[in-house]
């Protein structure tokens, strides 16, 4: 797996209080990769970071192979659509438009303006008078206006309604399709992330509960149910993810490679949504704690 | 970087170089008939219309005021008013480092608000010229260029002070981070930085002259009554001088009272007087003078001599731009190490 981010041991601290802490994580290249956590995670931290708008208080990390922001060509290939989707409220459309084309080595013009066109946004517009979901799509093309190897998005569509929200995704998948790029989004709701990622990492706690292919991750992980069972009586190969017990019921989640024989159980599938809400409620401490790698 | 800086100042720079002209202008047309009327008069602040001793405070007020709040409109918001909207993130994920981004900012707002503010002063200190330290035989005077009145507006300074607020304002900002709260604090150091020059700084910029100088009808200036204090005041051969300290010395040269009977001495002097008084030149004055000069009473001075004007200029001026540099320099340590 080539990596397109690379963080070790990265920590941002703000006095006494740890944003983010120790967290190690690598990013596919080719990718859109969801990063899903609860709120409070460190999703933010670790996204700002990587866009080089923070830096970090301990650690490492390469973005395209450098220092986020230790240049303008390492800025000029990371495309940022940070949290709240922020805009000069004074400027217009166009002016944004004309402010990425200067600012930026790299700008696509056609591109930026072609969307502008599908979007309907009126380029005399001040900016203040978008609509979030408007906005949202005004710097999204400025970010890939910018023809970036890697696209960070935070929490994109967190303020926005269903339809812009759909609208949103529609067109980033439109433009993931037409270029080669990386992309990042990050969301606490993973019906969001659903059917725009190819790959997940859950960050609870900065820490990777998992990382995979999606599809991978939801070929190897069951739920089984069935009379009340002991969790140490479980196969060696498979492994864990949660156990809810009743007095009389077991329901547990686990990931195998290899297909379930034992006949007491009802094995199911699991949807997305559920694998990460397992991964999720994970204790931070103990042998399952450890962050999984799923084989591409 | 530098489009958008000026996209975002240009409403503002553009009316600030409105006033700028206005103020060229008003100082052309009216500039040379002033000074053909007190050119060569023997009391020229009786020439000049109650027009004239309003352009003059006004001209004062405007370069007083204008770095003030180019410092709180222009310095306080630059960096805070971009981490309150968020549009710093904007920024900084185009391709502009941090450096540049700071640079341009703070290096186009600084020109903008020194061109201004230096066209100003050129106008209002060209027109003052043939006025500044006019004085008239009967009563009334207008400040001489060189007193902390007028000094701080005119020539280089306001120009130092400009750059200075807005380099003072953008720090401010990136600290507290808040827009109000920058631009108050902006406000507020400032003012309190200009008191302070002037009363601790200016004096010292380069060493002032002491000199220790006899009573005599040339060199008396004024005798005030202060509760139970009576301060002599003595000027230097040049009026035009700006006298920092004033005080009266002993045999041993060290700073004294003014012994009770020179106060009994002095003609229509009453003891009990809170009020300040100014007593005129009349002859028993100088009996007394002649009498405190026998017994052995000197005067200090401290003072910073008219032919220093422009070196004091350029040594403040030079001064708060070294500063300013210094601002500019922590901003940049700050947003890189604080904000990032």
């Amino acid at each position: 797996m080539t990596t397109i981010l690379e963080a070790r041991g990265l920590g941002k601290r703000y006095g006494r209080r740890w944003a983010l802490q120790d967290c190690t994580v690598d990013l596919p290249a080719g990718h859109v990769t969801g990063l899903v956590g609860p709120n409070g995670a460190g999703k933010t931290t670790l996204l700002n970071i990587a866009a080089g708008v923070l830096s970090p208080s301990t650690g490492t990390i390469e973005v395209c192979g450098k220092r986020p922001a230790s240049s303008a060509a390492q800025l000029a290939r990371v495309g940022v659509v940070a949290q709240h989707t922020p805009i000069f409220a004074a400027l217009t459309v166009a002016e944004h438009l004309e402010m990425g084309a200067r600012l930026n080595l790299t700008w696509d013009d056609a591109l930026a303006w072609r969307r502008l066109d599908a979007l309907r946004l009126d380029p005399k517009q001040r900016a203040d008078r978008l609509s979030g979901g408007q906005r949202a799509q005004l710097v999204l093309t400025l970010a890939l206006a910018k023809r970036p190897e890697l696209l960070i998005l935070d929490e994109p569509v967190a303020s926005l309604d269903p339809l812009a929200r759909r609208e949103f995704l529609q067109g980033l998948m439109e433009a993931v399709a037409d270029n080669e790029m990386s992309v990042v989004i990050s969301s606490h709701l993973v019906s969001d992330l659903e059917r725009v990622c190819d790959h997940i990492i859950v960050l609870v706690d900065s820490k990777v509960r998992v990382s995979g292919d999606v599809e991978t991750l939801l070929d190897t992980h069951y739920r089984l149910v069935g009379p009340r069972r002991d969790t140490t009586r479980l196969p060696s190969d498979q492994h864990l993810v949660e156990a809810r017990s009743t007095d009389r019921q077991s329901t547990f989640i686990v990931r195998t490679e290899a297909p379930i024989a034992d006949p007491v159980w009802s094995v199911s599938r699991i949807g997305l949504e559920d694998l990460v809400l397992a991964y999720m409620s994970q204790p931070t401490e103990g042998p399952r704690g450890r962050p999984l790698e799923v084989a591409q | 970087m530098t489009w958008l800086t000026w996209r975002q100042l240009r409403l503002q720079a553009l009316t600030l170089g409105l006033l700028a002209a206005a103020i060229v202008v008003v100082a052309a047309v009216t500039g040379p008939n002033l000074a053909d009327a007190v050119t060569g008069n023997s009391s020229p602040y009786d020439q000049l219309t109650s027009t004239d001793r309003t352009l003059f405070t006004a001209g004062i007020v405007v370069l007083a005021v204008l770095p003030a709040l180019l410092g709180a409109f222009w310095g306080g918001p630059m960096v805070a008013r971009e981490l309150e909207a968020g549009t710093h993130q904007l920024a900084w994920t185009q391709s502009v480092t941090r450096r540049r981004w700071l640079a341009t900012k703070l290096g186009l707002t600084t020109a903008i608000a020194a061109l201004v503010v230096g066209v100003t002063s050129l106008a209002i200190t060209w027109w003052s010229s043939s006025i500044d330290g006019a004085v008239s035989s009967a009563s009334g005077a207008l400040p001489e260029r060189l007193t902390p009145v007028s000094f701080a507006m005119r020539g280089l300074t306001p120009l130092g002070y400009a750059v200075f607020a807005v380099a003072l304002g953008a720090l401010v900002g990136a600290i507290v981070r808040r827009t109000t709260l920058a631009m108050a604090i902006t406000l507020a150091v400032f003012i309190a930085i200009q008191i302070a020059v002037p009363i601790w700084v200016r004096p010292n910029l380069i060493p002032p002259t002491i000199e220790t100088i006899a009573f005599s009808q040339k060199t008396f200036a004024g005798i005030t009554i202060r509760g139970d204090q009576l301060l002599i005041e003595l000027h230097t051969p040049n009026r035009s001088d700006w006298v920092i300290a004033n005080e009266t010395i002993d045999t041993d040269g060290d700073p004294a009272t003014v012994p009770e009977w020179f106060r009994d001495c002095l003609p229509g002097v009453d003891g009990g007087n809170t009020a300040p008084t100014r007593v005129g030149n009349e002859d028993p004055l100088w009996d007394c003078l002649t009498q405190l000069t026998d017994a052995g009473y000197r005067q200090r001075l401290v003072y910073q001599s008219a032919d220093r004007f422009w070196r004091l200029q350029w040594a403040e001026t030079s001064t708060y731009l070294i500063v300013s540099a210094l601002l500019a320099l922590a901003s940049y340590w700050w947003i890189r190490h604080r904000l990032a």
